[in-house]
């Protein structure tokens, strides 16, 4: 009899706990947002920022209680994968996203490795948010890519017209990593560069992602005595040396990017060679953030020891996503829902002071709305931090 | 002219340096160390905590590069090559080991040190101008001078100590020596930490210079084992033969090809594989010269 009573009491003590665990388990249902990109060697601050945005936001949104779409409340999970700026990897990367059922992926950070996943996307049902710049991806009859960033050609005619107007730049010369993103960038740069009507006195000169000693590669590029360098789709890690070697050279013209920088990296590694560079710089500037882009800030240095300007910009593809989602909640699971949605959405921005809006632009670019908006911010470096050059917005 | 003849002369010294501790360990224990550039890097982000992080003297940061890097070197050896290398008569073995000690190290750097570029501040300020015909900064020609000292330093050590004595007969004949009574395992250790000393002293003298990031690690094993593939594998004149090669190489095919586009590495490679076919031993063959 008591051992018929102790089994009784223990298999209801079993089925409460499991019960229990099960309602604890379902306080808040799951939405999984995956991220596919570089996270490690020569690139990856561009995808680690990406990635601890992503993280920050995500613990953030739980902490508080879940992201609200359709009444119901969300916790978000971030599923990460490296794909080390390999093609071949972020295919491989994508197919695990695909896997796991996730419909919304953020990243790669290259040309190559997001026109590689493009295929796998597009059969799976994945809308992708890369911070790669060819065309094709975004304009139709592509539809799954959303650029999550202001592009090259976007930025860059911006940035010369500005220095031609208030710096008197006439002459320019372009330099370039032997990859596909840096190659690219310097083919458009230059062209946008002709048509403002620079004289372009140097573009043929590239050189190995891991070259460690610039100056010979500089030398022929100086030589040709530019008022304006730019440094094409320049790494986070190859700017400083870059900077240090022209101005060691004796180069004192301008210097500029249409990458986003790392103020941090450029200090310890060009220190004051550095003063006056000029690069894209995070979607955010001190007067235009708001109080919730501040407290992202101190939550992301809190998570990770160090904040990176980047993510003024990556903290952006995140919200897009949820925010759209929420607008639609039949988007959860239905892309097509999504990109419906995408033509006439718009919300509040939450991490800029005023009234802007959150909304997809990218029609004269692309002929489409695949893009998200963000302020183009120019910055340029001074005594280890940015100072703003000026802001413009892509319609 | 002079340019390109001191950026060559620059380039060669730092590649002789990291190619020497490449033969020496391949010279006395036949491996073939994958990891020696994630030991370069680990060097170079010991030296840039030191210094950047720690406010410490450059010359602390580059000793602590130093003695961190010998000590990693000599555990390697004494608890994973020591017994692959009793156990396994397989070349293929300790090949496998040292790409995985390869992976491990990068992982290993990514959480200590993080993902990004890093670097300390220039040693010594200001730009040696001769006339526009030759421009170079001091703390490049600094550098350049200590490569060389170290790289005379560790010929001097080979030829005159005990040590060097022990390590050369090892080199030449690994069983002679030991019937001869040098203590093989424990010159083996040595001999491994030293190499690993000298990837580390290079990664802590190039921090300075080039900064450090978590992806160098790869391409500077790839330009070690072309230096030793030029130079003669386990031969230390070969290494520096093979470094000095290299770097005049690339100064002169960076300014002479440049208007081609980024070809030299492809010409280099081109060469190598030429070179190769007619000399497989490279210029000075195995072992010791």
């Amino acid at each position: 009899m008591l051992r018929r009573t102790l089994l009784k009491t223990s298999a209801l003590a079993a089925v409460a706990s499991i019960a229990m665990l099960g309602t604890a388990f379902a306080e808040n249902p799951v939405l999984k947002i995956g991220f596919v990109g570089v996270t490690s060697g020569p690139a990856a601050a561009w995808g680690t920022s990406n990635q601890r945005s992503m993280e920050t936001r995500a613990a953030w949104i739980n902490e508080t209680g879940g992201y609200d779409i359709g009444g119901t409340m969300y916790d978000i999970e971030i599923v990460s994968f490296d794909d080390q700026k390999d093609p071949k990897r972020a295919i491989a990367g994508m197919e695990q996203m695909a896997q796991e059922g996730i419909h919304y992926v953020v990243g790669p950070n290259v040309d190559d490795g997001a026109a590689a996943v493009r295929p796998v996307a597009e059969q799976n049902g994945i809308m992708y948010f890369p911070y790669a710049f060819p065309k094709e991806l975004y304009t139709a009859p592509a539809s799954n890519a959303v650029l999550g960033m202001v592009a090259n050609y976007q930025s860059g005619p911006a940035i010369y017209k500005y220095l031609m107007e208030n710096n008197g730049v006439k002459k320019v010369a372009f330099i370039a990593g032997n990859e596909s993103d840096p190659l690219s960038q310097r083919d458009s740069g230059s062209a946008a560069a002709k048509a403002l009507g620079l004289e372009v006195v140097s573009d043929s000169v590239t050189y190995q992602m891991d070259t460690t000693d610039f100056t010979p590669v500089l030398l022929p590029v100086i030589q040709s005595a530019p008022d304006l360098l730019v440094l094409s789709g320049v790494s986070p890690a190859n700017a400083p040396q870059l900077i240090r070697s022209a101005r060691e050279l004796g180069y004192t013209g301008l210097i500029s990017t249409e990458t986003a920088q790392d103020a941090a990296v450029l200090q310890e590694g060009a220190g004051e060679l550095a003063n006056g560079f000029i690069s894209v710089g995070g979607a955010s500037t001190p007067e235009l953030a708001s109080d919730m882009m501040r407290e992202f800030v101190e939550r992301y240095t809190a998570m990770f020891g160090e904040y990176n300007d980047e993510s003024n910009t990556k903290v952006y593809a995140l919200e897009y996503i949820l925010a759209t989602i929420a607008a639609n909640p039949a988007a959860l699971t239905d892309v097509e829902a999504f990109k419906a949605t995408m033509d006439t959405f718009e919300a509040p921005n939450p991490y800029m002071v005023g009234d802007a809006k959150l909304k997809y632009v990218g029609t004269t670019s692309f002929g489409q709305k695949r893009q998200v908006s963000v302020p183009l911010v120019v910055n340029v470096f001074n005594n280890g931090a940015f100072e703003t050059m000026f802001v413009a917005q892509v319609d | 002219m002079e340019q390109i003849l001191a950026n060559g002369l620059y380039l060669g010294a730092q590649y002789a340096l990291i190619a020497l501790g490449l033969t020496l360990i391949f010279s006395l224990m036949n491996v073939l160390n994958f990891a020696h550039g994630q030991m370069y890097v680990f060097g170079g982000f010991v030296t840039y905590t030191v210094v950047a992080q720690w406010g410490l003297p450059f010359i602390v940061g580059l000793v602590a590069s130093a003695v961190i890097l010998a000590v990693m070197g000599a555990l390697i050896e004494k608890f994973l090559f020591r017994p692959v290398i009793r156990k396994s008569k397989r070349d293929e073995s300790t090949m496998l080991l040292a790409a995985g000690i390869a992976f491990f190290l990068d992982a290993v750097i990514l959480l200590l040190f993080g993902e990004k570029q890093r670097g300390v501040p220039k040693i010594v300020d200001g730009v040696f101008n001769w006339d526009m015909r030759l421009i170079m900064p001091y703390d490049r020609i600094l550098i350049g001078v200590l490569a060389i000292a170290l790289i005379v330093g560790f010929i001097a050590l080979m030829q005159y100590t005990k040590a060097g004595r022990a390590m050369r007969a090892l080199a030449q004949d690994r069983m002679a020596a030991q019937l001869m009574g040098v203590d093989v395992d424990r010159y083996s250790m040595i001999g491994f930490a030293l190499g690993a000393l000298l990837a580390g002293l290079v990664g802590g003298l190039l921090v300075t210079i080039t900064g450090i990031n978590l992806g160098m690690g790869g391409p500077t094993s790839v330009k070690a084992f072309m230096m030793i593939m030029i130079g003669g594998a386990g031969v230390i004149s070969g290494a520096i033969a093979g470094g000095f090669i290299l770097g005049m190489m690339e100064s002169i095919g960076l300014t002479v090809l440049a208007a081609y586009g980024d070809i030299t590495y492809l010409a280099i490679f081109a060469s190598l594989m030429v070179f190769l076919a007619f000399r497989p031993q490279g210029l000075m063959g195995k072992p010791w010269g």
